[in-house]
């Protein structure tokens, strides 16, 4: 047999003759061993996308196939870790190789030698099949990680000891002979199944004032910020992953700024989980590809973060991932692509960018896990950065067809200093009419209602607006000058909302439901004001609403919010009086 | 060493030799002319057939009987402390007539990147002495803000003047400022060395100089040798380096050359698919490292083709850089220096670098207010064109008013003037008495009582 060499390298694309290989194989290339996945198999040759730099490598170099796909450990240990693009930890990087990602290192996902607790619940003699659960560890403080059996394993329990192990030790055995450990592996390309699929009808409730009231999101459910840059993307997807209430979190800055990650490493140990109290990097797993990083590892980083996503799901929990940017994603695939000398697409994308976005998105979703009786879910956020803030490019038009709530940025507000600098006419969720029974059942009756009116007002100010700026806001009738008041207070007081202020960088739905609620019975107030006579300036000059706003920066909200609507009451009552 | 006379092709910047041994990617290449020139050259490709070389000086003069040697080994550049003080060339050889630098180390041009997890938050305020940079946009130790500017602008004034007057408050230790130029005239070349040598400056700077009419591929190493200096300067030698970087668009057009040559697919208006990527690998290299005591802040210079900023170059900087400090125009002719626009521009590190203990207690509320008011001032500038001024409310005549001031003398400074932030916060102060105390809704009630003052 010919020996197994590399051919040709040109960039992170190298190709190997000789080679016995089956798509997405993990290969090992060169002396230094730097991992790579094979791409193309044409003739005799193997095009290979390699994980890390290729500088000096040279054609005659050994390449060895390990025959597996590229895979990621999961077991317990993920929680609190920080990885790159392929899931190796950069702590331990730093440890082994300094402060500057250097080639060839090999670090395993999971600490081999940390020893877990572990109880097991199932019991020899059952039969168990992927997904049954055998056992529990607690994975951080109060965070319950569930053993299950492999997904594509089945057979009868033989042996099950509970006990301290490492992930590698043998924790029982089936009547195939398989062994089963704390860890497994699972190829980030194949998505894990669901027993059933189920529809979203659950808030995904984010603390974000304009989120959680005008486009919500569903657990389970897939959105997309787009925006320019500056706009504001990174920071809204901090404050999700932050503060949604879901049970994990995947947050993965793929192809980012280095420094924007320091500050999410550095930020997150010390920030409480609005719902537990406990820090927020117990509930993270932080994957960090940045823009220098190797592009090939950025291309993996996705599939990476979204396969340990699906294996908390499948644990029963609520999954958030967070991927900023997937635009930075679709570059990888058509930069590797130019490589391969693909015929390229609209823009120089790859033909599959479509395919590919909806298969990722896709893996989002709720439903029943394999083993167990309960719901799991994955919401999937991702960010998308058009170039030159155009919403027509292809990224951003793809990722249309497969979200359902559309978050879109805009440059204008962040330029005025409007934050989140979200565009409440052009953004959109189609998921009011599903969720509207939780927030019936949760919040208040009336919800959809509210909801509605206070779009109806944005949506007259901007007809509104159009007006003014032929004519002047003093030629308004006074009926629309009001409008236009009130439009200014849902806005300022309801849609603005400051992530670097301690009290108002988390706002409940109640509090939301609440502020909504007294600006459209002052709204009231006002037109039944006007109605009966009253002068629109008088009306506006009234100072009480004023202290609305205050109530934003308070823990004591709903005494503040309970004496300014006295108020404010008393001042229409002094109004009618005169 | 081998010598190959198996040239096949020569395209562009790019040579093709045959049959050759097995050469690394990215290897280093000296090509000998039949004249008796040498050239250098990068290896881009290379394969059991054929080896892609990428000549430095471009192919005039090369032919198929030029020899090629391999020299097995990747861009390098010598480091050394002796470099502050020195011009050097694109390519990294001096050129200021003064000896030779005898380096203490040879380092790979291609720098690594820096583990996210090593990173240090930067944090530290640098004061500019420019109030559209220190208040709205400020700058902090180990940031990357570009200036995108267009042409005609005084960008380089722009730099100069950051170069000269860059500090950390309460910190003795001075910048040291890497420079490197890319593709620019000769012209402006002087200008900056100029700036250098009058303050003194040059001392501690080490410039390298590829000029518009040096070779264009030479132009995709120098600023990988200006930021391997830097990094040895700060990471190594504690120090605490400025880079500048100037004209980014030269470099990507010379990315856009090469690509061409290589017949590879081509982006948006031409620029290859990884230009991204590729600016990346420039702009990544600033920051701070845990552990270590030096910083590297990058201040690098685009012109936006055809003032726009949609254009790919300044898009895909803004992608990557904290922020931007957007020149403009239209103040440029009012006769307004810094003609900085402060409304596109912006700095996404600066919540790190103020407040209280930082700068002062008010910097962020300040800064708020100034945009909004500011904002709302320029808009009323186009309602005025349709209606007049008579159909204008107090309250619009006032942020009227407001955006004229805060042109004229916020905006508005001298080239020798440098602010502490602490008059640039009190002449915003003073912008404000024109405005009634409730109308200033970013500010707290507290800060009002401290600082306001209604004229």
């Amino acid at each position: 047999m010919l020996k197994e060499v590399l051919y040709r390298i040109a960039g992170p694309v190298v190709v190997a003759k000789n080679l016995a290989a089956r798509m997405y194989d993990v290969v090992r290339v060169g002396k230094e061993k730097l991992m790579g996945e094979v791409i193309q198999i044409d003739g005799d040759k193997v095009v290979i996308q390699v994980y890390e730099d290729t500088s000096g490598m040279k054609p005659g170099e050994p390449v060895f196939n390990t025959r597996k796909p590229l895979s990621v450990a999961l077991g317990p240990g993920l929680l609190t870790s920080i990885y790159d693009g392929i899931q190796r930890p950069l702590p331990v990087l730093e440890k082994q190789m300094g402060s500057y990602i250097q080639r060839g290192v090999d670090a395993p996902g999971l600490s081999l030698d940390k020893k877990w607790k572990f109880s097991a619940t199932a019991k020899p003699g059952q039969k168990v099949e992927g997904g049954y659960i055998l056992g529990e560890v607690e994975e951080t403080e109060g965070f319950i990680h569930r053993i299950m059996v492999p997904p594509n394993l089945k057979g009868k329990l033989v042996t099950l000891k509970s006990g301290n192990y490492t992930v590698e030790d043998v924790i029982g055995k089936l009547d195939t002979g398989a062994e089963l450990k704390l860890m497994h592996y699972w190829p980030v390309r194949s998505p894990r199944k669901l027993k059933k699929k189920l529809s979203p009808t659950i808030p995904l409730q984010t603390g974000q004032r304009i989120f959680d009231t005008l486009f919500p999101l569903a657990k389970g459910g897939v959105a997309a910020i787009p925006g320019p840059f500056g706009a504001g993307k990174t920071v809204s997807q901090q404050q999700l992953a932050k503060w949604c209430d879901a049970d994990i979190i995947v947050y993965i800055g793929c192809g980012e700024r280095g420094n924007e990650m320091t500050e999410v490493l550095t930020e997150f140990p010390h920030m409480k989980d609005p719902k537990t109290g406990r820090p927020l990097m117990n509930r993270t797993v932080l994957i960090a590809n940045t823009s220098n990083m190797p592009v090939a590892a950025r291309e993996a980083s996705v599939y990476t973060g979204i396969t340990i996503a699906e294996y908390y799901r499948d644990m029963g929990y609520d999954v958030a991932l967070m991927a900023d940017s997937t635009s930075r994603w679709a570059e990888a695939m058509r930069e590797i692509s130019s490589r391969l000398e693909e015929m390229p697409g609209e823009e120089g994308y790859p033909a599959y960018l479509s395919t590919r976005l909806a298969e990722f998105y896709e893996r989002a979703g709720i439903g029943i896990p394999l083993g167990l009786e309960k719901t799991g879910s994955i919401s999937v956020i991702g960010a998308v950065s058009p170039p030159g803030g155009d919403f027509s490019e292809p990224v951003t038009q793809n990722t249309l067809r497969v979200i359902k709530t559309f978050w879109a940025l805009d440059a204008k507000l962040a330029q005025r200093r409007h934050f989140p600098s979200i565009n409440w006419l052009t953004s959109y969720s189609l998921y009011h009419e599903a969720l509207a029974p939780w927030y019936r059942e949760h919040v208040a009756e009336d919800w959809s209602s509210v909801v509605k009116q206070v779009m109806i007002i944005l949506q007259q100010e901007e007809k509104l607006l159009e007006i003014v700026q032929l004519v002047g806001s003093d030629a308004l009738p006074e009926k629309e000058q009001l409008t236009l008041e009130i439009a200014r207070l849902i806005r300022e007081f309801i849609l603005q909302q400051n992530a670097f202020h301690d009290v108002d960088t988390y706002c409940s739905i109640e509090k939301s439901y609440r502020l909504m609620k007294l600006i459209l019975k002052y709204n009231d107030l006002c037109q039944n004001a006007l109605v009966q006579g009253v002068h629109v300036k008088t009306i506006l000059d009234l100072k009480a609403k004023d202290k609305i706003a205050e109530s934003k920066f308070t823990k004591e909200w709903k005494q503040l919010l309970d004496s300014v609507e006295k108020e404010i009451g008393k001042e229409f009552a002094h109004l009618h009086a005169q | 060493m081998k010598e190959y006379k198996t040239i096949a092709k020569i395209a562009g910047p790019l040579v093709f030799v045959e049959k050759t041994e097995a050469v690394g990617y990215g290897e280093l290449v000296s090509l000998r002319l039949p004249s008796g020139e040498v050239k250098n050259g990068q290896v881009l490709d290379t394969s059991n057939d054929v080896v892609v070389v990428q000549v430095f000086e471009g192919t005039s003069g090369i032919d198929k009987e030029s020899r090629v040697k391999f020299l097995g080994e990747t861009i390098k550049i010598s480091v050394s402390e002796e470099m502050l003080g020195r011009i050097l060339s694109g390519a990294g050889k001096p050129i200021d007539n003064g000896p030779d630098i005898i380096p203490k180390k040879k380092v790979e041009i291609i720098g690594a990147a820096i583990n996210p997890y090593a990173r240090e938050q930067p944090s530290d305020f640098i004061q500019t002495g420019i109030s559209t940079i220190d208040a709205t946009n400020t700058l902090v130790r180990g940031q990357k803000l570009p200036i995108f500017s267009g042409s005609g602008l005084p960008h380089s004034e722009i730099a100069l003047q950051i170069a000269r007057q860059a500090k950390v408050v309460g910190q003795k230790e001075n910048f040291v400022v890497v420079f490197a130029a890319m593709g620019i005239t000769n012209e402006e070349a002087q200008y900056f060395m100029n700036g250098f040598e009058e303050t003194g400056a040059l001392e501690r700077s080490v410039v390298f100089l590829n000029l518009a009419d040096d070779p264009a591929v030479e132009r995709l190493i120098t600023p990988r040798m200006a930021l391997t200096t830097a990094e040895y300067l700060a990471f190594e030698k504690n120090m605490h380096v400025l880079v500048i970087l100037t004209d980014i668009t030269n470099y990507c057009e010379s990315l856009r050359q090469i690509g061409a040559a290589r017949e590879e697919v081509p982006g948006r208006r031409g620029y290859p698919g990884y230009m991204y990527t590729d600016l990346a690998t420039l702009y990544e290299r600033a920051g701070m490292i845990k552990g270590k005591k030096g910083s590297v802040t990058q201040i690098p210079i685009l012109t936006m083709v055809g003032d726009d900023i949609t254009h790919p170059i300044p898009d895909l900087t803004g992608y990557i850089t904290e922020g931007q400090i957007v020149l403009s125009r239209e103040l440029h002719r009012k006769g307004i220096y810094p003609p900085v626009d402060v409304l596109p521009s912006l700095s996404r590190l600066m919540n790190l670098g103020i407040g209280e203990g930082k700068t002062r207690d008010d910097h962020k509320a300040v800064s708020d207010q100034l945009y909004a008011c500011y904002a709302e001032g320029r808009d009323l500038r186009g309602l005025v064109a349709i209606v007049g001024e008579e159909a204008l409310s107090q309250r619009d005549l006032r942020l009227l008013k407001f955006a004229a001031e805060f042109e004229d003398l916020f905006v508005r400074q001298s080239r020798e003037q440098d602010r502490s932030i602490k008059e640039t916060l009190d002449l915003s102060w003073k912008l404000f008495g024109s405005i009634p105390e409730n109308e200033l809704t970013r500010l707290n009630p507290k800060l009002k009582e401290k600082y306001y003052m209604k004229k």
